[in-house]
C-alpha cells in the first residue's frame, strides 16, 4: 500500500473517534510539553547560575586555613592554624602567576547613620579587591593603600546598604556611618550586583580598608583569607602551584605533607554549582520522562482495543489482498500520528507553559532546539515501541479467524 | 478440554475451468463454507493440494497468498464485509490500494468502472449504512471484480435477498462469466443454482453430486418480464 494512501487511512481512522485520539494524544502532549518546560526550567537556572559565577570573577582564588591533623583529630576548620600577615606578603611577593591579591578579614557589624539601624558584614580589604571581584564604583572612590597604612576610618557601601540607611537612589559619599559605635565616612558606593548564584545580596555589605577592621574592629592580628586573581584564567593551577609552595615552606610543611591551608578556585564552585543544577535538571526532566512513558502506555492501550475493535476490518483487509507488513505499517502509522501531533502539540505547549512560568514565577527559563529535537523524538520512539506490540498483533492475524470474529 | 477435530472436508477432487459457472450446493454444514475458503486462498488445507494455475497453494507463505488474493481472486463473503463508514467507491477501491502497481488515477476510474458495472454509479459516495441489502451486495461484488480476477467467489450472494435481486444479481454474474471470468457461487437455491452452468452438491465434507447444467436460464432476459419491486420503488 502506498504511503500516502497509508497516510489518508490513517487519518481517516484516527478521525473516526476523535475524542478518543484527543485524550490518547493529551497524554504524549502533557508529557513533551513538562520534559520541555523542566529542561527549560533547568536550563536556565544552570545559566543564571554560570553567568552569577563568572560575574564573580573566573580566575579568583580564595586561601583558607584549613584544619589540621593533630594527634589524630581533624580540628574545626581555621581553629588551629591562622594565615597571618607575613603569610600574605609572601605570596603577594612570590608568586609571578598572581595579579591581585588581598589579606580579607570579617566581621559583622551593626551600622547606625541618620537615625537608621542595619546589620551586615564588614570586609576589610586592600583596594586590590575590588579588581579581583570585579566591583565598580558607582558613585565616589575606593579607598586608597595609604588609608590601609593609615588605618583611616572610610568605607564603600553596597547599594542595599544604602538603601537602608539613606535611601535608594541618595548619594551617601561624605555621610557618616556609626559601624559599631565607630564612625566611619563612607567615601564610596559600589554599583548594583545583585544576587550571587546562592541567592546571596552581594549588596549588603560595607568595605573598608584591612587594617582598620583588622585593628579597630576586630583587635586581632590574623587575616582569614587570601583572596587572589591569577594572571589569567589558564594560570590558574600555575597560581595555585606557586601558592602551595610558598606557604607550605613559611609553615616548614615537606613537600608531600598535606597542607594546613586550602585554595578554592572559583572554577570549583562554578564546577560544583552546575553540577550540582546539571543534576536538578536531570531529575526533572526524568519525573516529566515518566509522564511521557505513561502517554505511550496510553497510546498502548488504545491501540489494542482498536486492534480488537477493528478485528473484522482487519480481516476484510486482508482477504482482499493486504499483507501482514501492509496491516502492521497502518496500525504503526496511526501510533505514530497520534504520537507525531501530540509531540507537536506538546512542543508548543511546552514553550508556552516556559513562557508562562518565566513571567509568573520570574524564573530563568531557556528554551534549547536540543530540548526542543530530543523531546520530539522521544515521543516519537514512544509511538514506535508502544505501537509495535498492537500493530504486530493485529498483523498476526489469520484472515479467515479474522473475517468469522464477531 | 480438547477441541474436537472437525473434517469439514474429505477426499473432494474437484476440476474447475476457466469460464466456469459453478454453483456449490449442499446442506448446512456440509463444508461449503471450508471449500470456497481455501478457494479463495483465505485458508489453506491441512490434507491434499489446491492448484490454481498450477500453481500449489497449500506451499505458498502468507504474503504470498495474500499476493493471489489481491491478483487472482475476487471473494464475495457472505455478509457482505463492507468497511463501514467507508464510502461505497472507497470500499471498491480497498484490493487496488494494496496493489503498488496502479496509480491512484487509475483506482478510480477502475473503481467507478466496477460500480458502474452493477448498477451504482450513483450511489459511489453513499455508505453502506445508506445502502440497502441487495446494493451492499453489489457493491461487495463491484470490489471482487474491480482487481479483473480470473475467479470470483460467492458465498451465499442472494442469501439475504429478495427474488427480483437475486435475479439481478445472478445477470451481474452471467455477465462477468461471458467475459470470461470463472465465477463459483455457494447457494441453497436450486432455482439460483439454474442460472449457472454446472451443480455440485457437497455432502459430508464430500462431493455428492456433480452435473452440467443443460440449459441454464438467462437472468437478463428474464428481468425483463418480471414485475418490478425493487427498493428503488418502494423508498
Ligand atoms: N473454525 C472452525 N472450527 C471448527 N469447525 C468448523 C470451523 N468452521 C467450520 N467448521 C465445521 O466445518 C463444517 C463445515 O462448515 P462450513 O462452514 O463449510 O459449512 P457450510 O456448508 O458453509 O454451511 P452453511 O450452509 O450453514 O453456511 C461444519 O460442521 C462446521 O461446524
Ligand atoms: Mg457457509
Amino acid at each position: 500500500m502506498k504511503l500516502r494512501n497509508q497516510l489518508k487511512a490513517a487519518i481517516r481512522s484516527l478521525g473516526k473517534n476523535k475524542m478518543r485520539t484527543f485524550l490518547t494524544m493529551l497524554g504524549i502532549i502533557i508529557g513533551v510539553a513538562s520534559v520541555i518546560a523542566m529542561l527549560a526550567i533547568g536550563q536556565g537556572s544552570k545559566e543564571s547560575i554560570q553567568k552569577q559565577i563568572a560575574n564573580l570573577g573566573t580566575n579568583l582564588l580564595t586561601v583558607f586555613p584549613s584544619a589540621s591533623m593533630t594527634g589524630g583529630v581533624r580540628m574545626e576548620a581555621g581553629s588551629s592554624v591562622k594565615l597571618t600577615m607575613d603569610d600574605y606578603k609572601a605570596v603577594a611577593s612570590r608568586c609571578p602567576a598572581v595579579l591581585y591579591s588581598t589579606p580579607t578579614v570579617r566581621t559583622s557589624g551593626q551600622l547606625i547613620a541618620s537615625g537608621q539601624n542595619w546589620r551586615t558584614t564588614v570586609w576589610g580589604v586592600y583596594p586590590d579587591y575590588f579588581n579581583i571581584r570585579n566591583l565598580d564604583i558607582d558613585k565616589g572612590a575606593v579607598f586608597t593603600l595609604n588609608d590601609d597604612r593609615t588605618a583611616s576610618k572610610v568605607c564603600v557601601i553596597g547599594q542595599t546598604v544604602n538603601k537602608y540607611l539613606f535611601g535608594e537612589g541618595q548619594d551617601p559619599t561624605g555621610r557618616i556611618i556609626r559601624i559599631n559605635k565607630i564612625p566611619f565616612q563612607v567615601i564610596g558606593l559600589i554599583a548594583a550586583k545583585g544576587q550571587n548564584a546562592w541567592g546571596q545580596d552581594q549588596d549588603d555589605i560595607v568595605i573598608a580598608p584591612f587594617n582598620t577592621v583588622q585593628v579597630r574592629m576586630m583587635t586581632v592580628t590574623y587575616i582569614q583569607s587570601i583572596m587572589l586573581s591569577a594572571t589569567s584564567e589558564t594560570m590558574i593551577p600555575e597560581a595555585t602551584d606557586e601558592v602551595t609552595q610558598v606557604l607550605k615552606e613559611r609553615h616548614r610543611l615537606g613537600p608531600s605533607e598535606d597542607p594546613d591551608f586550602s585554595i578554592r578556585s572559583q572554577a570549583d564552585i562554578s564546577s560544583a554549582a552546575t553540577a550540582t543544577s546539571s543534576i536538578l535538571t536531570a531529575l526533572l526532566a526524568s519525573i516529566a520522562s515518566i509522564s511521557l512513558l505513561v502517554g505511550g502506555i496510553g497510546i498502548m492501550n488504545i491501540m489494542l482495543v482498536s486492534v480488537t475493535e477493528r478485528t473484522r476490518e482487519i480481516g476484510i483487509r486482508m482477504g482482499v489482498g493486504a499483507r501482514g507488513r501492509d496491516v502492521l505499517l497502518q496500525f504503526l502509522i496511526e501510533a505514530l500520528m497520534i504520537s507525531l501531533i501530540g509531540g507537536l502539540l506538546g512542543v508548543g505547549l511546552g514553550i508556552i507553559a516556559s513562557g508562562v512560568i518565566a513571567s509568573i514565577m520570574s524564573w530563568p527559563v531557556t528554551i534549547t532546539v536540543q530540548s526542543i529535537v530530543l523531546s520530539f523524538l522521544f515521543s516519537t520512539a514512544i509511538g514506535i515501541f508502544f505501537g509495535w506490540y498492537p500493530a504486530r498483533k493485529a498483523a498476526s492475524l489469520n484472515p479467515i479467524d479474522a473475517l468469522r470474529y464477531e | 478440554m480438547g477441541d474436537l477435530e472437525v473434517h469439514a472436508l474429505r477426499g473432494i477432487n474437484m476440476d474447475v475451468h476457466k469460464s466456469d459457472f459453478i454453483a456449490i450446493m449442499g446442506k448446512s454444514g456440509s463444508g461449503k463454507s471450508t471449500f470456497m475458503n481455501i478457494a479463495g486462498c483465505l485458508d489453506v488445507p491441512t490434507k491434499g493440494e489446491y492448484m490454481l494455475d498450477n500453481v500449489d497453494v497449500g506451499k505458498l507463505n502468507k504474503d504470498q497468498l495474500a499476493h493471489l488474493r489481491n491478483k487472482k481472486i475476487g471473494f464475495v463473503f457472505q455478509s457482505f464485509n463492507l468497511l463501514s463508514r467507508t464510502s461505497a467507491l472507497e470500499n471498491v477501491e480497498l484490493p487496488l490500494m494494496y496493489n503498488s502497481k496502479v496509480s491512484s488515477k487509475e483506482m478510480k476510474e477502475r473503481s467507478i468502472n466496477a460500480l458502474e458495472s452493477v448498477g451504482l454509479a450513483d450511489r459511489s459516495h453513499h455508505l453502506p449504512s445508506q445502502l440497502s441489502g441487495g446494493e451492499q451486495q453489489r457493491v461487495a461484488i463491484a470490489r471482487a471484480l474491480v482487481n479483473n480476477p480470473v475467479v470470483i467467489l460467492a458465498d451465499e450472494p442472494t442469501g439475504n435477498l429478495d427474488t427480483r435481486t437475486s435475479v439481478e444479481v445472478m445477470s451481474i454474474f452471467q455477465k462477468l462469466n461471458t467475459q470470461g471470468i470463472t465465477v463459483i457461487i455457494v447457494t441453497h437455491e436450486p432455482d439460483i443454482a439454474a442460472y449457472t452452468n454446472r451443480n455440485v452438491t457437497f455432502r459430508d465434507g464430500r462431493i455428492q453430486k456433480d452435473f452440467i447444467v443443460e440449459k441454464p436460464r438467462n437472468a437478463a432476459t428474464e428481468l425483463l418480464t418480471m414485475p418490478v419491486l425493487t427498493e428503488e420503488e418502494t423508498i
